[in-house]
């Protein structure tokens, strides 16, 4: 089944069209990537998917379920996980407490006023940890993580509510370049492996083309091109206003690096 | 009622409001350049008006002309323009980048400093300033008699704000103002000079407080009392305006003057509460203000001010517990006194922790807080007064009443963060403030209401101390349970990341309204004890003062620690307590001793005991 369907989703502020009739589907367990130049309205596109804007025409329909206009916190409870282009955690907490914090929301306790939060959800807490590899820094700061480390704690927080669709805004951006392939593989085996439809955006073509699926190139709104990774390096169009001959070379590198 | 009869209503509102737009709009230009919310800005327009009142007379003697008395209304604002550099270079400049409470705090020692200079030079009485010369007649317009002066007030507003304009576009000083408004990091990065920007500003702005005041003083006598009266005022003008915007401090200073004036018609007793449901109706629609922009996010994720992560007492933390919890139930053991002393530490330091539990542990920085303990004291005592209800069931009543005027409140505050929202709680308790001061059928006005005494049973002072202790340490244990209960990390959440709070499905808002009635319920049982251990209630309990006096406790506690405000608590009342007594001074002490504070030891008595105890012996 269609896990995610956008239907001419569009977007104006003031004068400019940030995203004009915007459509696409996202099944189970696939990884799409929305790329395009500065200003495009990627980030738009995908704020109106995770709830932070309202969209002014379209619809999103989440499993067969209408789901346009409604606020994160109620996408999340519906099985929507996100992370952001500055990763958002919580400062004063352990790495572990982040996690906590996260299940305790999933579980619908954030409003009990006597048991004891440190103790509760450890060993899921834990193990969700352990899924992204950070299990034996649980107990650090998390201030005092290097920001690649931070960014695997966000992708424990989001996958604690467990979601069936994750939307990440640029994951890779402020990585070290070694961190960025890690952190990308890491998601596209979980996302296979448990079946998590992936949407994110992404500057780097070295993440795109290695771990994406699909590709939607937007540019100044609208959709130029969509298709595979070999189709969209193919295509010329896209050559011309996005990637460049060394981008297009780029793409080929990372997509032979990756499958062969 | 006569058509003449409005108009001249409509001028003196209008006059009202273009005093008020001098004064505001200081405050805001000085605001939008430094961030700092400027409580001795009422105190320059005192300063203002006193220095007029003394240098006006004097230049009248050589000759009564309209010039001279102009020349000596300019000076006046120089002088305080001066006194604005001074508080710049002494004490600003090294509080740009503490919290925001703590910079409120420190121009709040400020505002208690002058106003014991202001009593040490010029006394305690008032004095009443002469009447400018030229303009001491009366214009008849329509028939009705319009004070000359006044209408002359009237176009001061608009001309000050043409010059504010003519600097603001045309001077570098003006477009520098202008961009550190908008961007103050990226003014910095250009090279410009900060310090010297930051100075100016404070002249310009200390300057526009001081000609606000020495224009009044042929309308007004120079008071002790003339600075909060007003900087409540000039606050919700800037706030309704949007911070750091001239032109939206002019409309929102149009628009107050203009409803106090009619507003007076209709509702001759509350135009208080009428000013500050147009602030609260504005910031629900406008968060930010008519005209005001939200402050550019940073962009980069900080550590926030308060309790970072509440983990478990240790040896130290304990046996210093059990020591408190071992004095306060010897107390009757001393003396009488002691007993007294005793009690009163006890109330003030579960409203600290009350407080605390939003400001360190929420991140909600309420400037109001002695609202709800105020309400709580009027929910016991009119019901013991007025009703002849027993003390059990008024006990029951002051959580209910801090809680519900906690609630009804913060379902406002809490749509707002940072500066705006410690400014809506300002408001809240001042609304609070007003209604129990002119509603003198029910409340007994300033007086207050006598007869608040406990039940028989608890009448004499040690078994009072003893009732006390039980129920208030009961409340500081459950507060403290909460703080580490998954609601307590919750609004710890909500402080450090709203959106991250918001992505993994919490409803941010909820759970801040709800922190925000819980801790108004902790505070209105403090005020209900309070009540019954002074016998009497007056409106001094939801003051401003009160409301600061708390906010030292939990400052001088440590807003990163759970239980240092009950530190803070038994230090600052014990200190006052002893100091009271000894000097007519205490004002320009507490000013003093709070500065220090600030300046010394940000992190209070449980982040000093912290750092001795972690530094190596």
């Amino acid at each position: 089944m269609t896990l995610l369907a956008v239907e001419g989703l569009t977007k104006r502020f003031g004068g400019v069209l940030a995203a004009k009739s915007v459509s696409f589907a996202l099944e189970e367990g696939e990884m799409l990537a929305i790329i395009g130049p500065n200003g495009a309205g990627k980030s738009t596109t995908f704020n109106m998917v995770g709830g932070q804007l309202r969209p002014d025409g379209g619809s999103v329909t989440l499993a067969g379920k209408d789901v346009t206009g409604l606020p994160s916190r109620a996408l999340c409870r519906i099985g929507v996980g996100r992370t952001f282009q500055v990763a958002q955690t919580f400062l004063s907490f352990s790495v572990l407490g982040n996690v906590q914090m996260a299940l305790l929301a999933h579980h619908g306790q954030t409003r009990q006023l006597l048991p004891d939060a440190a103790a509760m959800h450890r060993d899921a807490a834990l193990a969700l940890l352990g899924r992204v590899g950070m299990a034996a820094q649980a107990g650090r700061p998390i201030g005092e993580l290097a920001y690649g480390d931070v960014k695997r704690v966000e992708l424990a927080i989001a996958l604690a509510a467990a979601p069936r669709l994750l939307l990440m805004d640029e994951p890779t951006a402020g990585m070290a370049p070694f961190e960025r392939a890690a952190l990308m593989a890491l998601v596209a085996g979980i996302a296979r492996s448990e079946r998590i439809g992936v949407l994110f955006t992404e500057h780097d073509m070295d993440a795109v083309f290695a771990h994406a699926d699909r590709i939607l190139v937007l540019v100044r709104g609208e959709i130029i091109a969509r298709g595979s990774p070999e189709q969209v390096r193919a295509d010329p169009e896209v050559q011309r206003v996005y990637l460049g001959h060394s981008g297009t070379r780029a793409a080929g590198r990372a997509r032979r690096t990756t499958h062969g | 009622m006569e058509w003449s009869f409005l108009l001249v209503q409509a001028l003196s509102g209008l006059a009202s409001a273009s005093s008020l737009f001098v004064i505001a709009s200081g405050l805001t230009i000085v605001f939008g350049v430094t961030r700092i919310v400027n409580f001795a800005h009422g105190s320059f327009y005192m300063l203002g008006a006193y220095v007029a009142v003394t240098l006006v007379p004097w230049l009248l003697e050589f000759e009564r002309s309209p010039t001279l008395f102009f020349v000596g209304v300019l000076a006046s604002a120089i002088a305080v323009g001066v006194l604005g550099v001074v508080m710049e270079v002494t004490l600003l400049r090294r509080i740009y980048r503490v919290p925001e409470l703590f910079q409120l705090l420190a121009t709040f020692g400020v505002v208690l400093i002058v106003q014991d200079l202001v009593l040490l030079i010029w006394g305690p009485v008032e004095i009443a300033g002469p009447r400018a010369p030229g303009l001491r007649h009366g214009v008849y317009i329509l028939d009705q008699r319009f004070p000359a002066y006044e209408l002359f007030l009237i176009f001061v507003g608009p001309a000050v704000l043409a010059l504010l304009w003519l600097l603001m576009h045309r001077t570098r000083f003006g477009v520098l103002i202008r961009a550190a408004t908008q961007d103050r990091e990226m003014v910095g990065a250009l090279g410009v000079n900060q310090a010297m920007l930051f100075t100016g500003t404070l002249f310009l702005g200390a300057a526009l407080a001081g000609l606000g005041g020495a224009l009044q003083i042929p309308r007004v006598s120079a008071s002790s009392q003339m600075d909060l009266s007003i900087i409540t005022e000039a606050f919700v003008v800037t706030v309704i305006g949007g911070m750091g915007s001239v032109p939206g401090a002019f409309i929102a200073a149009l628009l107050i003057g203009l409803l106090q004036a009619f507003g007076v018609l209709i509702f001759p007793k509350i135009t208080l509460v009428l000013v500050f449901l147009l602030m609260a109706a504005v910031l629900v629609v406008k968060p930010w203000g008519l005209l005001g922009r939200p402050d550019a996010a940073a962009g980069r994720a900080v550590l926030p001010e308060g309790i970072l992560d509440p983990g478990r007492l240790d040896r130290a933390g304990k046996v210093l517990l059990a020591l408190g919890l071992i004095t306060v139930l010897a107390l009757p053991l001393v003396d009488a006194y002691a007993v007294k002393v005793g009690t009163e530490v006890l109330i003030l330091a579960l409203a600290a922790v009350s407080l605390n539990f939003l400001v360190g542990n929420g991140g909600i920085v309420s400037f109001g807080h002695a609202a709800y303990f105020g309400l709580g004291a009027y929910g016991a005592g009119l019901l013991v007064v007025k009703a002849g209800m027993p003390m059990e069931p008024a006990l029951i009543a002051a959580p209910i009443a801090g809680g519900a005027a906690a609630a009804l409140f913060g379902f406002f505050v809490v749509r707002l963060s940072g500066i705006y929202l410690a400014m809506l709680t300002l408001a809240f308790a001042q609304i609070a403030y007003a209604v129990v001061f002119q509603w003198v059928e029910v409340t007994g006005g300033d007086n207050g209401l006598v007869g608040v005494w406990p039940s028989r049973w608890a009448a004499s002072r040690e078994v009072y101390h003893y009732l006390t202790a039980v129920v208030t340490l009961a409340a500081i244990v459950f507060l403290r349970r909460v703080i580490h209960a998954p609601f307590g990390a919750t609004l710890r959440a909500a402080r450090d990341s709203a959106q991250r709070a918001d992505a993994i499905g919490v409803d941010v808002r909820m759970h801040r309204w709800l922190g925000f009635t819980l801790a108004g319920a902790a505070a209105g049982l403090a005020g209900g004890l309070y009540a019954f251990s002074k016998g009497s209630i007056d409106p001094t309990l939801l003051g401003i003062p009160m409301s600061v006096d708390f906010l030292s406790m939990i400052l001088l506690g440590g807003i990163q620690s759970v239980l240092g405000p009950v530190a803070g608590a038994a230090a600052f009342h014990a200190l006052k307590d002893f100091f009271l007594p000894l000097t007519d001074h205490w004002r320009l002490f507490l000013g003093l001793s709070i500065i220090g504070m600030v300046l010394v030891f940000p992190r209070g008595l449980a982040g000093a005991f912290a750092s001795l105890r972690r530094r190596p012996a």
